[in-house]
């Protein structure tokens, strides 16, 4: 027991870039095992699949063609049969909105500890080590598990680079049978949010309001803001859960991924999912009360200041 | 048709805060339904608006303190609640997924709900994995991270959207019985009022120990260990603008000029 099996993901044709960065992820582990990298790839054009994922640091390549599209039961079923054949030590999944469809049921069904979200990982003999994020990522804890029986990880995506070289992996179709009757979800297809409105990706600059906001009838100043720059507005998860900007406006790992000239970020702390959509910007400038807050480490330009004292003089200082 | 929602109360953080060993320390805590959970709680309720003779019953693995978190989810329309705890639950530190789907299978194994609703994660530990692992151990269907949910339960479907990355949305069918974990932002979870409070006094709220359940006490223990808790050093070159609004705003305007804002 001392290979690594991970999993590739794939949506509408594309493999997503997590899968890479589960190839560089994997491949430390094998490193630190004396093991063999194993990746699976489930569903879809399998052959194409698999030939990108004949990376750098891959020996084998498992493919398994069931499916177009990611299907947890179809998914749980594959990777357990491949789970016996290969019986690796670490079963290495991506910590994506799929991987939290199908890797804690996975774990539950081989009898795994189940180590999610990890951001960095040290395996040193039965001993895995897992640095997690808690309380919104305010604070990182060290999280050890005895992995000497196997044990089943998540990584959060873009933590660990993506592998680029070409690989010498042996590539195989596996023989995986599928219990249809197990098959209890069915995929019906995939819808684009926020159709019809501003497309917030082809802002040069963006106002964009977090929770610092407080109440609806708050964002009027926001909106004389972004008015009085020309900016278009975009928001934080919050303001779109309550329902204040349509969901086309959200910036965010379930949102859109920005990369105005620009992106001023007012009362917006700057979780991991919020940074994931708005990083690729050019000019960060962030205005908000916590010194603490997130975004002030990823800013260019902070403001640690109040945002109904700041923005009502900004609008001034651009009126004169 | 009965729903059940597991609900956590979770340690919420201010932006001051000091750590004790691996925890936050005792002063620095305050305590209040997770946020996702609260998601779940509203969309059972609407449910039992929406529905004839439809039963919502919370559970919770919690000490005695969770009581008031549990009697907010009663107060907003929970018909019942149940609370698992005993002294070795109390006597661990952490409980991970795999624990936590053991205890609550066999709530659900009990109760036999026709749905379970829960939030995609808990805000303090971010484990995000209990839902889907409980659906595994009971046997019953799932789907992760759910933003609208359209139930049938006539034809015994629940047709969901599940909210990926990047704006899409997937559409999935999903047969009963079914474990759903909640987004926030599918719904509009609403305040508890002064007489849902009052009524909610006079709910049951059963206590329950691992015993009870029949759960064996090795249950308690958890295969993760948080050995070591800090805040993470960050690399920053943030040039802060500092002083008073007008000055702060003043600054601000130069370098957005500067970038050939509003010119």
């Amino acid at each position: 027991m001392t290979d690594i099996l991970t999993v590739a993901e794939h949506r509408r044709g594309e493999l997503r870039d997590v899968s890479f960065e589960l190839l560089t992820a994997g491949r430390e582990l094998a490193d630190s095992t004396g093991g063999d990298l194993h990746v699976a790839v489930i569903g879809g054009d399998v052959d194409a699949f698999a030939d990108d994922l004949n990376r750098e640091g891959v020996d084998r390549v498992l493919t398994v063609g069931e499916g177009e599209e990611f299907n947890h039961d179809v998914y749980t079923q594959a990777i357990a049969a491949l789970y016996d054949e290969v019986a690796p030590q670490v079963l290495l999944l991506p910590n994506t909105v799929n991987g939290l469809d199908y890797a804690p049921a996975l774990a539950e069904r081989l009898g795994l500890p189940y180590v999610p979200d990890a951001v960095e990982l040290d395996l040193d003999g039965d001993e895995l080590v897992a640095t997690r994020e808690m309380y919104g990522s305010k604070v990182a804890t060290t999280n050890a598990v005895d992995a000497g029986d196997g044990v089943a990880v998540t990584v959060r995506d873009a933590e660990w680079p993506v592998t680029e070289g070409a690989g010498e992996a042996a590539i195989e179709s596996a023989d995986v049978d599928i219990d249809e009757s197990a098959v209890r979800s069915t995929v019906k297809g995939f819808e684009e949010v926020g159709a019809g409105d501003v497309d917030i990706t082809e802002a040069d600059l963006l106002v964009s309001i977090g929770r610092g906001i407080e109440e609806e009838e708050n964002l009027e100043l926001i909106e004389d803001l972004a008015d009085t720059l020309g900016a278009t507005m975009s928001a934080s998860r919050p303001i779109i859960d309550n329902g204040w900007l349509p969901k086309g406006r959200q910036v965010g790992q379930s949102g859109k991924v920005v990369t105005p000239d620009i992106y001023l970020a007012i009362g917006i702390s700057g979780a991991v999912q919020h940074v994931a959509g708005m990083k690729g910007a050019e000019t960060i400038i962030a205005v908000n009360t916590d010194p603490n807050a997130p975004i002030f480490d990823l800013a260019d330009y902070g403001i640690i200041g109040d945002l109904f004292e700041v923005v009502p003089e900004l609008i001034e200082e651009f009126e004169e | 048709m009965k729903v059940l929602v597991t609900v956590k109360e979770v340690v919420t953080v201010g932006d001051e805060f000091e750590i004790s060993g691996t925890e936050i320390a005792e002063q620095y805590r305050e305590y209040d339904l997770n946020e996702w959970d609260d998601y779940a709680v509203e969309e059972a309720v609407q449910i039992s608006e929406s529905e004839d003779d439809v039963e919502v019953v919370t559970a919770t693995i919690g000490p005695e303190r969770s009581d008031e978190t549990i009697r907010m989810a009663l107060a907003k329309g929970a018909d019942r609640a149940l609370r698992i705890w005993d002294d070795d639950l109390e006597a661990t530190e952490t409980l991970d997924v795999g624990a936590k789907a053991e205890i609550l299978g066999a709530v659900v194994e009990a109760e036999d709900p026709d749905l379970v609703l829960t939030g995609v994660q808990a805000e303090d530990d971010a484990f995000g994995g209990t839902g889907v692992a409980l659906a595994e151990r009971v046997g019953y269907e799932w789907a992760a991270v759910v933003n609208d949910l359209d139930l049938d339960a006539d034809n015994g479907v629940a047709s969901v959207r599940r909210e990926l990355e990047g704006g899409v949305e997937e559409l999935t069918d999903v047969e009963l019985p079914a474990v759903l974990t909640i987004q926030t932002g599918i719904n509009e979870p609403r305040y508890a009022s002064l007489r849902g409070i009052r009524q909610a006094q006079a709910k049951d709220l059963d206590v329950k120990t691992l015993s009870d359940l029949d759960v064996d006490s090795s249950a308690a223990d958890s295969a993760l260990d948080v050995t070591e808790m800090y805040v993470p050093e960050t690399e920053s070159d943030v040039e802060l603008i500092e002083g008073g609004a007008s000055e702060t705003a003043g600054r601000l305007a130069e370098v957005l000029r500067e970038k050939g804002v509003a010119e």
